[in-house]
This record gives structure tokens, sequence and C-alpha cells, in this order.
């Protein structure tokens, strides 16, 4: 080593021991202090706009619950990152248990990510709470006991829109087209569609696949057009139910449709007279409660736009998760399990209560099917949707549109 | 009939072929002339797309189709004077670096101001619904662009062909050091082909705006396909693109015709043959810059 590479050396070595005396401390007290959170969610691509509702919405439980003294008197952290893809959000995952210090996991949109995420979860021993994949087969086959899901999985979404079909007859003897997003949501979307038609009498005449990055349908309208189906039925995700519901208004195709999964930032994109037929959600910023309302209006004070459902189920779903971590003073893997286990009862915002089925960790909650309102009936650009009664009836059980025990493949 | 249905796709392929046209034109002359891959190309088309959306709130949605793309030429000219012309001469890789960062600054930068949600954007009702020809089915709207895209074409052909500014930039795309020898600056005109070019993407995203999503990753999602689109049909070549745009388009409505899921895949397939085949792409020409 010459005199002046060693002069180098020396340099940046006093620069790294300088930065380290600086910045160690912060690092050690935060530690210490903070109970960090780890939020795994897709930022961009088809989803994208999605999690950054789901962002929004965790964020602001975040400030309330710092605000209001924390969790066991300590401040929580919840850190955000862009899932990517189902390999990405597995590497993430492991780097956020591993390096970052997180004590539990959270987030997810995508059902293929959440998969992922699950898995590391699982061989990490620690908890993961699913907030927003909706696929089956997380909570049936895939699942594992260190997973809740939040998010109502596709048998509840199929059957919320399925039962308002049925109830104005529009299923017997009707026939469908189907589009599904070619991934491991729309599988399963489209799985339990064709359980209910034909459960219902109906009988399915097209069925394809799309790819989740097609953004021209117009050869899917021809084919439809051919087809003459009785209704067009929608399993598809994200981007792809905008893009469809627009070509479709495009080339005015007569037949009615419905679809079994349509997020609200969807359904805004879509644009004035362009969406149409009956829908699912999970919830919706004019639901009639007083808990939504006042969500409702924090946010869209703060925002100056009105909460989508991704937004609400994150800010629920880190309450949920604060509240355990109070009730059991720990974050502790296997008390939290044991108090999600016990089907305690969850202020979710909405006419009922919500709690964690025990065998299979899904939140069992209300549901409501949708229609969108008449032309020149909209106030402003968010309000165009007729939200119609919660699904179960208040007279129902809970767990009634849910796939039963029987149904399930999951075991712990 | 099945041979009806398979027709109809075919037709309406080369209608989808022109809607990727006016973007790949404007990708295939900035690189034709500056030897630049501009990747940012996508992100004038996303611009295009938004900008369209905040004019037509003001001034309907006819200014917008014809605003937008104007504003956008002009920060064409922009991008062109202070970061394009330093890297003509350059090695090819520092160029795809720039606009490679530039369409990723573009894509954040319309999230902040626009946010991460997709935009509704609509057509006015009179071009909703279908028109039938016979028993083929066109959406009106997608005729209304066929027709603006013929017009895009024809204008951008006779300018090319048959005046003395097309034949400056046609001799500056096979001689450059020929035309510098006669004493003509070219850096002049790689500004107005650079502003056409773009302007030519905007104009795509203000008229696809209506039938696609607007979002902020939109600009990354149309790149693929006009990059696929001017490797196909060949570099430096006017009719190729045109060729390519129309061919991926039919290819792409025959094989969601047979094979749904497998129709984005189609134009990987077919860039692939023809590259197997024609490594310079349909009708690329021999470019001595280039080889």
């Amino acid at each position: 080593v010459t005199n002046d590479k060693r002069r180098h050396i020396l340099k940046a070595g006093a620069v790294i021991a300088g930065s380290t005396a600086l910045g160690y401390p912060a690092i050690v007290r935060s530690q210490s202090d903070r109970i960090k959170i780890g939020h795994l969610t897709p930022m961009t691509g088809f989803l994208g706009a999605l999690g950054e509702y789901a962002v929004l919405g965790i964020k602001m439980a975040e400030e309330e619950i710092n605000k209001s003294g924390g969790v066991m008197g300590r401040q929580i952290e919840v850190m955000s990152e862009d899932s990517v893809n189902p390999a990405t959000a597995a590497t993430k995952a492991q780097r956020m248990f591993e390096r970052d210090g997180a004590l539990v996991l959270m987030g997810e949109i995508n059902s293929a990510s959440a998969l992922t995420i699950m898995q590391v979860a699982a061989r990490n021993k620690r908890l993961f709470l699913q907030i927003g994949a909706r696929s089956d087969a997380l909570r049936s086959k895939n699942c594992n006991r260190f997973t809740f899901h939040v998010d109502i999985p596709v048998t509840v979404m199929v059957n919320a829109v399925g039962q308002s079909l049925v109830r104005e007859n529009k299923v017997k003897d009707r026939t469908f087209y189907m589009l599904s997003a070619d991934y491991l949501f729309g599988h399963d979307l489209l799985r339990a569609a064709k359980a209910f038609i034909a459960a219902n009498g109906g009988k399915v005449i097209g069925d394809e696949l799309v790819a989740t990055d097609v953004t021209d349908f117009s050869g899917y309208m021809l084919k439809i057009r051919r087809a003459k189906p009785d209704v067009v039925c929608s399993n598809l995700a994200g981007n792809q139910v905008t893009n469809l519901v627009k070509q479709y208004a495009e080339f005015g195709l007569p037949f009615p449709m419905v679809g079994f999964n349509l997020n609200t930032a969807d359904a805004w994109a879509a644009g004035e007279g362009n969406l149409s037929g009956t829908w699912p959600t999970v919830w919706m910023h004019d639901l009639d409660t007083p808990g939504s309302k006042a969500f409702t209006a924090a946010f869209t004070k703060k925002h100056g736009k009105p909460p989508e459902n991704h937004a609400w189920i994150e800010y629920v779903s880190l309450k949920m998760m604060a509240q355990a971590m109070n009730e059991t003073k720990s974050t502790d893997t296997e008390r939290l399990i044991a108090y999600f286990e016990k089907q305690t009862e969850f202020e979710i915002l909405k006419a009922r209560k919500a709690y964690f089925r025990s065998w299979d960790h899904q939140l069992m909650q209300e549901a409501y099917p949708f229609t969108v309102k008449p032309k020149g009936k909209a106030k402003d650009k968010w309000d165009f949707v007729v939200l119609g009664a919660a699904v179960p009836a208040p007279n129902q059980p809970l767990e009634l549109l849910a796939p039963t025990k029987a149904e399930s493949a999951c075991v712990f | 009939m099945e041979l009806l249905f398979l027709f109809e796709q075919v037709v309406n392929g080369l209608v989808l072929g022109g809607y990727y046209l006016l973007i790949a034109l404007g990708l295939s002359l900035i690189f034709s002339v500056g030897g630049v891959v501009n990747l940012a190309h996508g992100a004038f088309y996303a611009l295009g797309a938004y900008a369209s959306l905040e004019i037509a709130k003001q001034l309907g949605w006819g200014a917008s189709v014809v605003l937008s793309p104007v504003a956008v030429a002009l920060l064409g000219i922009a991008f062109e004077r202070f970061l394009l012309r330093r890297f003509y001469a350059a090695d090819p890789i520092l160029s795809l670096l720039l606009t490679f960062g530039l369409a990723m600054v573009a894509e954040q930068a319309i999230r902040i101001v626009w946010g991460a949600a997709p935009l509704p954007a609509s057509m006015p009702a009179a071009f909703k619904g279908q028109v039938m020809l016979g028993d083929f089915m066109f959406s009106r709207y997608r005729l209304l662009l066929l027709a603006v895209v013929a017009a895009v074409l024809a204008g951008l052909w006779l300018l090319l062909h048959r005046t003395s500014f097309g034949r400056v930039v046609r001799a500056g795309i096979q001689r450059p050091d020929m035309v510098a020898a006669l004493g003509i600056r070219l850096q002049p005109y790689m500004a107005a082909i650079v502003m056409l070019g773009v302007g030519m993407a905007a104009l795509g995203g203000a008229l696809f705006a209506p039938i696609t999503v607007v979002h902020p990753a939109m600009g990354a999602e149309i790149i693929t396909v006009a990059f696929v689109v001017v490797v196909i049909g060949g570099l430096g070549s006017f009719w190729g693109v045109v060729l390519a745009a129309l061919l991926v388009g039919v290819v792409r409505g025959v094989t969601i015709h047979f094979v749904p899921a497998a129709g984005e895949a189609s134009m990987y397939v077919l860039m692939f043959l023809v590259l197997l085949f024609r490594p310079r792409g349909l009708l690329g020409e021999r470019i001595e810059k280039f080889e």
C-alpha cells in the first residue's frame, strides 16, 4: 500500500467512524422505543393506484394511534414499501424481519405476492396481517396459522353480487360470458363465479383469461358480440376493469354487465357514463354509519379526496393490530395469535362488529352489492354509486356468505 | 362463419396497429436522425394524456386534442435543446441512461402532481357506440382515430418526401457528414424532428385517454409496444414502421381469437422471428452510422 492510498483509506475510515458516532445512538434509540411494523403493498403496476390509498389509510391510523399515546406507551412506526412482485415481496418481507426490526408484517393487495409473504411469515414464525388480497386459496389450501386475512375472499364477493342477481331472477337459464384476470386471484374468482352460476341454473358460454398487462380489449369485444350472451361478467382486477368498462362503453355493446370485483379507485377512473351493472364491495365512502362518516370526513379533509376502500381497510387493520397489542400488552406472536383466535370483536366502522374466524383466520364482516346511479344523478365525480343493503342481513349470521369448513381445505 | 370471425379480428388488428403507429413513428424518426433511442417517448405520451384532461376541463374535448400535443411539443423543444442535444455524438449507452432516467422522473412527477390513482377520461357522447359495416363491428371512436392517424401519416410522408425540409432530414439520416460538408446545420432540423415526434406521442395520449386507463405508468406500457414495432419495422424506414404496426396489430388480434391468454406475448414472438431472419427489421435500410 502506497502512502497515497493509505491516506485515502484513513480518510474514508475517519468519515465512516464519524458518521457512526453521530448516527448510531439515534438508531439504537429508535429500536428500543418504537414498535416497528413492516408494511408491503403494490405501489406500482396494475394495482399501484390501490396501494397509494392503502399507504394513506395506514399512515392516518398510525398518526392517530401515536397522537393518542401509541401502543403500550410506545410510538409505532409503519415502514411502507412497494412490494413490486411476488419474488420481491418475499425478499423484502424477509429483510424487514431480519434487518429492519419489524415485529409484525401487514399489507398486500396482490394475491400472488400475499402468498409469498405468508410463506416468509410462517418460516420466521411471525405474524402477518394480510389486508387486501382476496384469493380464496390464501385462506384455504395455502392457509397458515401465522397469517390473518382482513379483506373479503372471492367467494364472498361472488355471493354478495350473486344474491342480488338471484333475487332479481337474473341467473337462472341465462347465459354468461366471462373475462378473468390471468393470475392467482382471477383464476380463483373464475372458479367461484362458475360454481355460483352453475348452482343457480345459469350457463357459462364463454370464458377467457386476460393477461394483467392487457390494455386493449377490442378483440374481446368482437368475440362477445359474436357469442351473444345474456350477461357479460368481469372477473378482472385493477386497471383491467377500468379498461374493460371504458372500452365496453366505447363499443356500446347491448348486453348487461356484472362483475365480481371492482375497487372504488378503478370505478372512479372509468369516467362518467361508462360504468354500469352490479358489483360487490367491502366498503364504500358513503356507507351510512357514524364511524364511516367520521373517517370519510377526516380523510377527505386531509387529502382533498374521499377514501377508497383500501384506505379504509388499512386504517381499520392497523387499529385492530394496535388494539391486540394493547390488550395483550405484548408484541409476542403467539399471544397476538391467541388474541385474534379468541374471535375478539373489532369495531370496523360498519353497522356490525367483525371478528377473525378461529379455524381459517378470515375476518367475518359485512359486504355490500352496489349499482350505478343513472346519468346526471351524481352530485360530483366521487358520487355515482348506489350502495345496496349490507349482506348478510342484520338477522343472519356473518358467516353466511363465506366458504364453510367443509368447502375449505385449511388446516393449521 | 368461423373464417368471418377471424377476418373481423384481422381488420380490428389493423385498426389497433394504427393506434400503435402514432407512438412508434416518432420513436423511429428520433432514432433515425439523432441516433438516440428515446426511452422517454412514453412519458410524453402520458403527459399528452394528462395535459388533455386538464385542457378538456377548461376548453372541452375538441380543444384538448389539439392543444395538448402543441403544449407537449413545446416541452419537446426544451427536451432537445437542453438534454438530448448533448448526447448525439456520445456513446449510445449514455443517451439510453438519460432517457430511461427521464422516463422514471416523468412518471414520478406525474404521480406527485396528479396522484397514483387513475384519472377518469371520457369522450363526447356522440363518438360512443358501434358502427356496423356489413357483418363487421367497429367502434365509432376508433374509426375517427384511424382517420386522424391516416391524416398524420399522410402529412408526415409529404413533409419528408415533398419538401426541402424532408430532403435535408432524409439526407441527414443517411449521410450526416455529407450534409455538414454542404454547409447545412442539422441541429435545427433535429429540434424540429423531436418536436414532431414528441407531439405525435402526445396526440396519441390525448386520443387514447378516453379508451384506456390514464395513470402514471401508462407511458411505460406503451413504450414497449412502440419499441417492438420499431424494431420489427426496421430502423430508418418510414413504411417499415407502418407495416410493422399493422402486422403487430393483426398478429395480436388473430392470437386473441385462437389463444386469448397469449395475446400480449404474440408480438414478442413475432419480433423474435423477424430478427432471426432479418436482423435489420422488415424494411430496415443499411445505415452506415449505425453499422
